[in-house]
């Protein structure tokens, strides 16, 4: 690993570097647990009397709800059933709109497969799967729209009278951008697919409900506590004080666990409600690949034009996502890939168009990278055809026309400050020119070729997205002389725990190990927004910095105040406690100075900062079964600073995998709406066998306003590796298939087979 | 709650066996807990892994191995003999799932699944195997390209178990071929594989045996392809000729791993690829 430190480390106020624990691979503090399987997820948590709960689901895409009946030959009086007449709130979860009903309600239309219609719960797993066997749905079917194209001539409809969940128009430039293209030397226009993809955390969605006294406890694997207590207060009619949500242990989330969870959440608390006892309600895998959120299926047509000698004068892009059946996050993700659409380019003249339309397939949600894996598989497809026209090299075509500090983006944003696009760009540059691709044997049954790809990704929320959500953290001293971190940032496995810890031991110049970050619980923490958009260090991370040092301040001003000005701050901090009890800070996020955004024009600042990153891929392609084998992955990202090279290293290398995956692998297969690929046995994703070797360089630009100059770096690697691993493909088989082969996610074998035919 | 027995030795497994011919017999239960998500519990089960009788590899006459039903994966690629004599058994069973399924699969279970893409079966018919079956009435041998009867059906009766395989010695400079096109590089089920055998005599091809798995709904030996070899010299002429006849004779589907066009055109690729290698 290459690790190029451009940040000064933070002094302490006790002038000790050394005790800075900010820079250091310190070891996961929630690791140990997970190694020896003490740590608790929520299906190893049992309470008094707890019954397990199953959802009833749609068999059709699209119908109208008639009926359902409880079948003879089953004893009913040992279950309980609720349906949507048995709930107390409103029916709906809630997240931008109402429009998704928690349980369809007789009468009502379905609108995809596997969505929940009734629920069931039974003291153990076997009846309450009994009693589902024994629950019939009447149900008029009626006819269904499956892609988002389809959806737009809205002969069935969906949502509303067009089936448009939302549209956007960035524009950049004065005039027709046709005439603008018209006026290039060179117009590459192309259209791009790109398919839904199932995160697969390792453990299944599940929830456990309690009510004690018109109080409703929910714990449970999640993202987000903050947004489950909203949609529970809607559904159950109650107000926050009654509703605690507690995250357990968490096993991978991946925007999987951003929206669903509230559905599960409800579910499990109606049916609690109802029983009168705990109900758990886990999820198994094939319901939850089946039932739950997947990235959006996109179609982008892009068209750039550009001079003789490579300068991009004119881009225009039309985006098309599928957001399913209901609009949960989908009109913030296709802000995202519009956001992202036009790349890390210098243009005068841009236009960008998105919409997103409903289908009858359940609806698709947060992913790592929200949005800007499918723009940015669009506009690298573009500069890789770009610079092999020009016969340019690829990283010539993007030094001439990267974003560069003080330039200006698509929607007019000035840069200012943390552009690491040349740093990334010029690492990969450096390692592709110290590896050459081995030569081809005409007589071999196998070809090599390299891609490269080169993106950014915004960090934190969108616009004035962080000024609205005002995330506050706490850093309190606890009666027992320790330091607590709370915020509602959960640790999903990215290791948010740990890098609080290094930030709250540094700023208050302690050990790390007298800092405890506990799991959030909305009744013990502070709401510091959700756990998604890469804000969490960057944005969440600031404020715990800050609430640290206001309390070291604190205590080093009652130590001087008490004559123990001398003494070390930990020792300070014991006494302290003793006297004063528990003190704490909470402190609340102010976004930097000068972030201006238009929501109406989609101009100004899109994000406060942003990550950059390049990729270059190398693979070999088997010309007998068109299997492609990654050798190597070379991988650039600008984090401003890794608070944990380590656990960076780690969030990188995952995200690139993950990448790699959906260029290669990973598909989800519909029939008729009804994923038909539900098992880790055949929806494909990669296995460490299937993983390259890769060079990681951690790049650090700091940022002004991030933590010791941290921003995100959750989900940039999720971005680019995908479209380097497809040039890559079709560089190794230049003269043997054709180039629009790989205009379409997955590269699988079969498609590369198609791609070879249809050039011979 | 299903029955679940555990016989302690060979003629107590048969004497279970007939008595309840209705009960799964299990040799490594790999593929039985996973179909038994929807198929539900069995009545009951014979349990055979482990036992001794079951468990041993075994020299035959003549270099041949007899290979317990109930030998793993993991047994049999640390056995040597089999790394020399039968690289393509070996290299079969390398492949198969991860270590996790290669240390409590076993030949036997893989043969009585009888999948369509079960990856050790190609490797044995291509060997030209004989499988060993016994009853409280006695042993059976049977060729295992006539004990494969149709999709997942195989020559076995209902008070019958699977014991052993018998890999004959091969042709003194047969040359042995694996190839297994799978979804991932582990755990993964196979879109395709081939397992070959053939060997030259005078520089015509004197005896071959090309064995598919995928392609149809059981195992299957490729006789029209191998008919247009035998005694052809290995080229481009031959392995065209090859492959048009193979296209007669294989009936790959499309389901949600692959397609047929893909099935179809890899398994010519190979054939092509591995008479070319001869």
């Amino acid at each position: 690993m290459v690790h190029s430190s451009k940040s000064g480390e933070e002094v302490t106020a006790k002038g000790s570097v050394s005790q800075s624990s900010v820079g250091k691979g310190l070891p996961r503090v929630d690791g140990d647990a997970k190694v020896r399987g003490t740590a608790r997820y929520v299906d190893d948590l049992k309470l008094p009397n707890m019954h397990h709960g199953m959802t009833k689901r749609s068999a059709v895409p699209h119908g109208i709800l008639k009926g359902i009946h409880k079948r003879d030959g089953f004893d009913w009086s040992q279950v309980v059933v609720v349906t949507a007449e048995d709930i107390p709130g409103r029916n709906t979860i809630v997240l931008i709109e109402e429009d998704q009903p928690a349980l369809v309600a007789i009468g009502a239309p379905i609108r995809h497969h596997d969505e929940a219609v009734a629920l069931v719960a039974a003291p153990s797993r076997e009846l309450a799967h009994e009693a589902l066997t024994h629950l019939e749905l009447e149900v008029e079917e009626m006819p269904a729209v499956f892609t988002c194209e389809d959806a737009l001539e809205a002969k069935v409809k969906v949502y509303g009278d067009d089936n448009i969940l939302k549209t956007y128009l960035i524009e950049k430039g004065e005039g027709d951008i046709d005439a603008k293209l018209a006026a290039c030397d060179h117009v590459i226009e192309g259209l791009y697919r790109t398919q839904a993809q199932e995160q697969m955390y390792i453990e299944p969605q599940g929830m456990i409900a309690s009510w004690d006294e018109g109080r409703c406890h929910i714990v449970g694997s999640m993202q987000c506590p903050f947004y489950i207590q909203k949609a529970m207060c809607t559904l159950l009619g109650l107000d926050a004080e009654h509703l605690v949500v507690e995250q357990a242990v968490t096993g991978g989330g991946f925007g999987g666990k951003e929206e669903y969870p509230s559905m599960i959440a409800g579910h499990a608390a109606l049916l609690a409600r109802e029983a009168g006892v705990p109900v758990k309600l886990i999820y198994e895998r094939d319901e939850d690949i089946a039932a739950t959120t997947k990235r959006h299926p996109s179609v982008v047509r892009h068209r750039m034009g550009f001079d003789a000698d490579g300068t991009i004068r004119a881009i225009d892009v039309d985006v098309l996502f599928d957001g399913g059946a209901y609009q949960t996050l989908t009109q913030v993700v296709l802000s995202r890939g519009v956001l992202h659409a036009a790349g890390p380019y210098k243009c005068e003249n841009t236009r960008v168009r998105g919409r997103a339309a409903a289908t009858n397939t359940p609806p698709h949600g947060a992913f790592r990278g929200f949005g800007a894996p499918q723009t940015t598989f669009a506009y690298e497809r573009q500069t890789q055809k770009a610079a092999k026209l020009l016969g340019m090299s690829p990283f010539a075509f993007r030094e001439l026309n990267m974003l560069r500090d003080g330039d200006s983006t698509a929607t007019s944003q000035i840069l200012e400050g943390s552009v690491g696009s040349e740093a990334v760009l010029s690492a990969v540059k450096e390692v592709a020119e110290a590896y050459a691709l081995p030569a081809d044997d005409e007589n071999s049954s196998v070809r090599h070729g390299r891609g490269i790809s080169f993106y950014f990704h915004g960090a934190g929320f969108t616009g004035s997205g962080e000024a609205r959500l005002a995330g506050r953290a706490t850093v309190a001293l606890a009666v027992d002389g320790h330091f607590e971190v709370r915020s509602s940032s959960t640790d999903i496995g990215q290791g948010v725990q740990t890098m609080f810890t290094q930030i709250a031991a540094t700023a208050l110049g302690v050990e790390p190990d007298v800092v405890r970050v506990p799991s959030p619980a909305t009744d013990r923490v502070p709401d510091s927004g959700p756990t998604v958009a890469s804000r969490t260090c960057m944005v969440v991370g600031r404020v715990v910095n800050q609430a640290s040092t206001a309390l070291r301040e604190r205590i080093e001003a009652w130590a001087r105040e008490n004559g123990f000005g001398d003494m070390p701050l930990r020792q300070a901090a014991t006494a302290m406690a003793k006297v004063e009890g528990e003190i704490a800070e909470t402190v609340q996020y102010a976004p930097p100075a000068g972030i201006v955004w238009d929501d109406e024009m989609y101009t100004g600042s899109a994000y406060p900062c942003y990550g950059w990153a390049a990729c270059m891929v190398d693979v070999k392609v088997d010309l007998d079964t068109y299997e492609v084998t990654i050798d190597r992955c070379v991988h650039a990202v600008d984090v401003g600073k890794a608070i944990n090279p380590v656990v960076v290293k780690g969030q990188i290398e995952g995200g690139t995998l993950q990448s790699l995956g959906w260029a290669l692998w990973e598909d989800v297969i519909y029939h008729d709406g009804k994923v038909a690929n539900d098992r880790m046995t055949n929806c494909i994703v990669p296995t460490f066998s299937d993983a390259p070797e890769m060079h990681t360089i951690i790049v650090e630009e700091p940022f002004a306003s991030g933590p010791y100059g941290a921003k995100g770096v959750g989900e940039i690697p999720m971005d680019g590796p995908c479209v380097a691993a497809v040039g890559a493909v079709e560089d190794a088989l230049s003269s043997l298939a054709r180039s629009e082969g790989f205009d379409v996610l997955p590269v699988s074998p079969e498609a590369i087979q198609r791609a070879m035919r249809l050039e011979s | 709650m299903s029955e679940f027995i555990s016989p302690r030795n060979l003629a107590s497994s048969l004497e279970a066996r007939a008595k309840h011919p209705e009960y799964v017999p299990i040799a490594g239960g790999t593929d039985h807990m996973v179909a038994s998500k929807d198929r539900g519990a069995p009545a009951g089960m014979i349990n055979l892994f482990g036992l001794s009788e079951l468990s041993e590899v075994s020299e035959l006459e003549g270099g041949g191995l007899r290979i317990g039903a109930c030998v793993t994966y993991a047994r049999v690629l640390d056995d040597e003999r089999v790394a020399s004599r039968f690289p393509v058994l070996s290299s079969a069973c390398r492949e198969v799932g991860a270590s996790q399924i290669q240390a409590r699969g076993t030949l036997g279970g893989n043969i009585a699944t009888s999948s369509p893409v079960g990856d050790s079966l190609p490797a044995l018919l291509a060997l030209g195997a004989t499988i060993c079956v016994a009853s409280v009435d006695g042993e059976r041998r049977i060729p295992y390209e006539e004990f494969l009867l149709g999709y997942r059906k195989v020559d076995l009766a209902g008070n019958e178990l699977i014991v052993a395989i018998e890999v004959p010695v091969q042709h003194k400079g047969a040359v042995q071929t694996w190839r297994k096109v799978g979804t991932r590089r582990a755990q993964s089920i196979s879109k395709l594989t081939m397992a070959a055998v053939a060997h030259l005599d005078d520089g015509k091809i004197a005896g071959i045996r090309i064995a598919l798995g995928a392609v149809a709904d059981r195992t299957v030996r490729a006789k029209a392809a191998e008919a247009a070899l035998l005694g052809q010299s290995p080229n481009d002429e031959s392995a065209t000729r090859a492959i048009k006849a193979l296209a007669g004779e294989i009936v790959p589907i499309d389901d949600v791993r692959s397609n047929a066009d893909y099935r179809l055109g890899v398994a010519q690729n190979l054939v092509r690829r591995f008479v070319l290698s001869l």
